[in-house]
């Protein structure tokens, strides 16, 4: 959590775990000045019909992203990596589709 | 893939064309240019104020609905209004403008909300017809922004359209209900049809873009200048006429269902067109009309900040109990 105090209008990210089996997927955000007040705040806006086994909510400033100015060479790590998908490979089976 | 040229304007621009070429959704941290982010913002705060100033006239039945079963009803339906506002502020937060500023621009008129909830709401009766016609209407063009450009509001409108669905079902079902009843309940329920169908059908769907809707060649032709730049950055996915059509089609078998008569003696089924033919909206006299509504308009505001202004104390309140709160932490 942010050392910063929160108020009434401070932003935080909201994550819903929307059954038993699935992890926790961003929905939108909420406001609160602290994190019972975002946890409640989420549970009216984002599961008024039930659709949540578990929230979570994590102050939006909190967050550390990448930078989308970054992209190419933060991600380029993954680029031109061709042996990394089993389809490089000679296949198991004769069709070589379904050879996992 | 060749690497744009990062540094300029230029290379950015060509990226942005690229990801909507592709069909790909423009996220918050992306460069966009200043006209896409002010277009998206402007439709999304006012889709956002539409949602809570929408809350009022049926909100103003709730103390009086006919029954606990309707009265439920209806609360869930006026608090998805609410939840529906707020998942459109938090779209609208990811284009770098504060809850704060919008609301502000709200109550200081600087930002419009859909002029259809400056009618007043008279009978019972006009929960049901705003519900099935407006939210009907709102259907429609909600169901295209699922897939509109901007991440964000695509995500916000999938959450409110599962929802729209409900509020749909639960005014037709007002209605059906009234239309079984006693001859006033149905005249109710028709004299409520007659008064949001005109709403819904030319306020919710916007000013004509094409000439299909029988507007003349220069109305037409300014409505098309916005929608053609708005579906160029595919922020609207059909015209204003398109969407319009398709909602009379929807309605018409409904209405018919329901035993009501839509105020519009040109709805015709066109076997050629394959579509429900209808009357040209005379949109200098519904501006005329409008104009009458003026008196609801400011009472929509007035309520509107009033509101705001009542719930102060409770904002600084909190913020107070909090600020208390991180000096006990810090002092600890």
């Amino acid at each position: 959590m942010s050392e910063r105090t929160a108020r009434v209008q401070t932003p935080w990210e909201v994550f819903i775990r929307p059954r038993r089996g699935l992890s926790h997927q961003h929905v939108g955000s909420v406001h609160g000045a602290d994190a019972d007040m975002a946890l409640a705040n989420a549970r009216d806006l984002y599961t008024r019909r039930g659709e949540s086994v578990s929230i979570w909510v994590v102050r939006s400033d909190a967050v550390r992203a990448s930078s989308p100015s970054e992209k190419d060479p933060l991600f380029s790590n993954a680029a031109d990596k061709p042996y990394r998908y089993p389809e490089h490979y000679v296949a198991l089976n004769e069709g070589g589709s379904h050879d996992g | 893939m060749t690497t744009t040229d990062a540094s300029g304007e230029e290379g950015f621009t060509e990226h942005f064309e690229a990801l909507l070429a592709a069909d790909e959704r423009i996220e918050p941290r992306d460069w966009m240019p200043d006209g896409y982010r002010r277009m998206v913002l402007r439709q999304v705060a006012q889709h956002a104020h539409s949602e809570i100033i929408g809350m009022q006239p049926e909100g103003a039945w709730l103390t009086r609905a006919p029954s606990l079963h309707r009265k439920a009803s209806l609360l869930a339906k006026v608090q998805d209004e609410a939840g529906h506002g707020l998942y459109l502020y938090s779209a609208a937060e990811t284009l770098g403008v504060s809850r704060a500023e919008l609301l502000d621009a709200l109550h200081g008129g600087t930002q419009r909300y859909a002029a259809t909830f400056n009618h007043p709401a008279l009978t019972w009766a006009d929960t049901g017809a705003i519900a099935w016609l407006t939210d009907g209407a709102a259907v429609v063009n909600q169901v295209p922004l699922c897939h509109t450009s901007y991440g964000p509001y695509a995500r916000a409108m999938r959450r409110v359209c599962q929802e729209e669905a409900f509020h749909v079902r639960q005014g037709y079902d007002v209605l059906w209900s009234l239309c079984r009843g006693t001859p006033e309940q149905q005249e109710m329920a028709q004299d409520a049809v007659n008064r949001w169908w005109l709403p819904a059908v030319a306020l919710m769907f916007g000013p004509p873009d094409t000439t299909a809707g029988g507007a003349d060649d220069r109305t037409a032709a300014m409505g098309a200048a916005v929608s053609r730049r708005s579906m160029a950055w595919g922020i609207k996915r059909h015209t204003n006429d398109e969407l319009r059509q398709r909602f009379v089609d929807n309605c018409v078998p409904q209405a018919e269902r329901l035993g009501v008569t839509l105020p519009d003696p040109a709805i015709r089924w066109n076997e050629e067109r394959g579509h429900y033919d209808f009357g040209p909206i005379d949109w200098r006299l519904f501006r005329e009309a409008l104009a009458d509504n003026s008196q609801c308009a400011r009472q929509r505001l007035a309520h509107r900040v009033a509101a705001h202004e009542d719930g102060a104390w409770v904002r600084e309140a909190v913020d107070a109990y909090a600020a208390g709160r991180y000096e006990e932490g810090q002092s600890a």
